[in-house]
């Protein structure tokens, strides 16, 4: 600023205290206010901030995944009976990408991980889904409130870097709740290996987990790929349940037990906020944690002695 | 420094204006518009012309201004046809770079008001959009389409103008009780549009907010594109609580042909890019100018709540702002006549 019309110290003093109520002005050396330029505008102070919900900036409500967890609790413990294995490898704090197989033609492997790990571990998880669910209305805007982000790699790194949340992701996708019954507990292309890419560049670690029991809960039996385009969505299934149970065999899960095994975290040996990662390197950890999950997989199968009682 | 500002006669341009006035290093303000300027002025010379490249060049010769604010952008398109709004938007931000880059000229600051509308509101869309990224969807609305070209030539202008500090800034929706936007009039009305089964996240910015942004590039040498919008997002369904007002679901399929009859009544009037808004919602990273420091004095909660208490004020008081009509005679006497004692 140049030099406007020469200033009384005591003059400033006064602005000084009438626009900064907070500041003790006694230890403020006089000679100070030489340099104070009154302000021109005095704008009235904004009010506090009253929020009428607690929407998160991902639209995520705590408030409405209270009642959910709510909702779901008793279908998690007594129909799905979900029983978890090496939970201690889910970290107290810190981001975290966890990796599952998924399976069903609605999957229930998504709302059981995400209950279970915020039940038991008091972690909020953020699950990463197609950007199909969002242009969904009312389905959409509910599963943003309950956690629901649309995979986007921007949106993973400020979850995973930025916030330090723990990230859920299923890197097969629709090709994996896709597939026939047939097909079941054969994990599917892992994608392009971009959740390896996101993990590096947001230096956390992946976390692989292993769903037994997904699967048997809505098994598709056959695909009517001409209903798919018709309706513009990724499958449309005729499912076990469907034959079963009639219209109701929509929503209706069978009660296949559930078994989740969390693998030990996997750690890249790279340095995080890399433009690039070298694609072999990206797609060799991909491959190596989709075998891991595929080895537990197998690993639980074999022990498992009814898909109804474990 | 001697400034230039261009939409004189707008809300921002006014604002900007009297803002630059208020500073005693600023030597000379000169203000372009089509219409009279509709705030009062006190030192700002204003010339009523359309932004031919010739007027604008032949301003910037004789004036020598080294700083220019571009604040005629239309970002409303409720406000213009498709037409104007190109007359405007891409051949005066041509015509105006134009005549700031030719050779010898006096222009080291170039300061521009663009919108978050360049990034659009598509299904695919990143939560929280940065500088570098570009939308996701094709640019289906003229505004859009307009101001993607204003950025091209802002661009190559910069590359063409090492020595022109530019500064590019984003903003996102205004509110504020003194601006009519789309979004200020709708929430105006007694019932405000909502999509059935969407409530996506918005983010606003209060008006002071945009006009303390748009000085802070003009006092700080920090030439780039930055994002300015307040902190946070809140869901459509809390702004309409906050201003207290109920909400009417239109179908979420032909949802524009089922605004429409909302549009003649002169209801509401959401061009299609806010429509967009209310299905998918929009939020920008502001960081960036903040790293930069910038500092807002509003988030965006705040600045909903500024805005429905001033609605609460109007409603009880009626309209309080001052009116104020331009009289070219008046304003030159006070001006020039040497008869007015004025101060050095």
């Amino acid at each position: 600023m140049a030099d406007g019309p020469e200033r009384a110290p005591e003059r400033a003093l006064e602005i000084a205290a009438a626009t900064h109520p907070d500041v003790d002005l006694t230890e403020i050396d006089p000679g100070i206010g030489r340099d104070l330029v009154p302000l021109t505008r005095l704008a009235p102070e904004p009010a506090p901030e009253s929020r009428r919900s607690d929407v998160d900036r991902w639209g995520r409500s705590e408030h409405f995944r209270a009642l959910t967890r709510r909702a779901f609790d008793p279908i998690y413990k007594h129909w799905f009976r979900v029983e978890w294995e090496g939970f201690e490898h889910l970290p107290e704090e810190g981001g975290a990408l966890l990796v599952a197989n998924h399976a069903g033609a609605i999957p229930p492997d998504a709302p059981s991980i995400m209950h279970g790990i915020e039940k038991d571990l008091g972690r909020p998880v953020y699950g990463l889904a197609e950007h199909l669910f969002r242009t969904l209305p009312v389905v959409g805007t509910l599963w943003s409130r309950s956690g629901g982000v649309t995979a986007h790699p921007d949106n993973a790194y400020r979850l995973l870097h930025d916030e330090e949340r723990l990230v859920l992701v299923f890197p097969e996708g629709t090709k994996g709740t896709g597939k026939l019954y047939t097909d079941r507990y054969r994990l599917r292309r892992f994608g392009r290996g971009g959740f390896v890419e996101i993990a590096m560049r947001a230096g956390v670690p992946v976390i692989p987990i292993a769903v037994m029991g997904a699967e048997e809960t809505m098994p598709i039996l056959f695909k009517s790929p001409r209903l798919a385009k018709l309706l513009n969505i990724p499958y449309f299934p005729i499912t076990a349940n469907m034959l079963a149970f009639g219209p109701a065999g929509l929503v209706a899960y069978l009660p296949a037990k559930f078994r989740i095994r969390v693998l030990p975290p996997v750690f890249f040996d790279v340095a995080p906020n890399q433009e690039r990662y070298s694609r072999s390197r990206v797609m060799e950890e991909s491959e190596r944690i989709r075998r891991m999950v595929q080895d537990a997989l197998y690993d639980m199968l074999r022990r498992r002695r009814s898909v109804w009682f474990g | 420094m001697r400034a230039l500002v261009t939409g004189l006669s707008t809300y921002w341009g006014g604002r900007v204006a009297q803002a630059l006035e208020q500073r005693s290093d600023v030597e000379v303000v000169v203000g372009v518009d089509t219409r009279d300027p509709r705030t009062p002025l006190e030192r700002t010379e204003f010339v009523r012309t359309d932004s031919s490249h010739s007027i604008l060049s032949r301003i910037v010769r004789a004036t020598q201004v080294d700083t220019i604010v571009h604040t005629h952008l239309v970002v409303d398109s409720t406000r213009a046809t498709s037409r104007t709004l190109h007359e405007i938007n891409v051949i005066g931000t041509m015509n105006l770079l134009a005549a700031a880059g030719a050779p010898a000229s006096p222009v080291r600051k170039v300061v521009l008001k663009s919108s978050g509308l360049v990034y659009g509101a598509n299904k695919s869309d990143p939560y929280f959009f940065r500088e570098d990224m570009s939308r996701t969807g094709p640019a289906n609305t003229p505004v859009e389409r307009s101001l993607l070209e204003v950025e091209g030539f802002v661009r190559d202008f910069a590359d063409d103008n090492p020595h022109v500090d530019v500064s590019l800034l984003r903003f996102a929706n205004v509110l504020g009780v003194d601006i009519d936007t789309p979004f200020t009039a709708a929430l105006r009305r007694p019932v405000v549009p909502e999509i059935l089964g969407f409530d996506p996240r918005l983010q606003f910015i209060h008006e002071d907010d945009v006009v303390d942004a748009l000085m802070y590039s003009i006092n700080n040498d920090i030439p780039g594109v930055y994002n300015v919008g307040a902190d946070g997002n809140l869901p459509w369904s809390e702004v309409c609580a906050i201003v207290g007002k109920r909400r009417v679901a239109l179908p979420f399929a032909f949802t524009n042909l089922a605004a429409e009859p909302a549009r003649l009544l002169r209801l509401w009037d959401l061009p299609p890019e806010a429509m967009q808004l209310l299905r998918f919602g929009r939020t920008i990273d502001n960081t960036r100018y903040k790293h930069a420091g910038f500092r807002y004095s509003y988030t965006t909660a705040t600045t909903i709540e500024a805005f429905a208490q001033a609605l609460r004020l109007a409603g009880t008081i009626g309209d309080s702002s001052p009116s104020y009509r331009y009289q070219r005679e008046v304003e030159d006497f006070f001006r020039h006549s040497p008869a007015v004692v004025r101060p050095d």
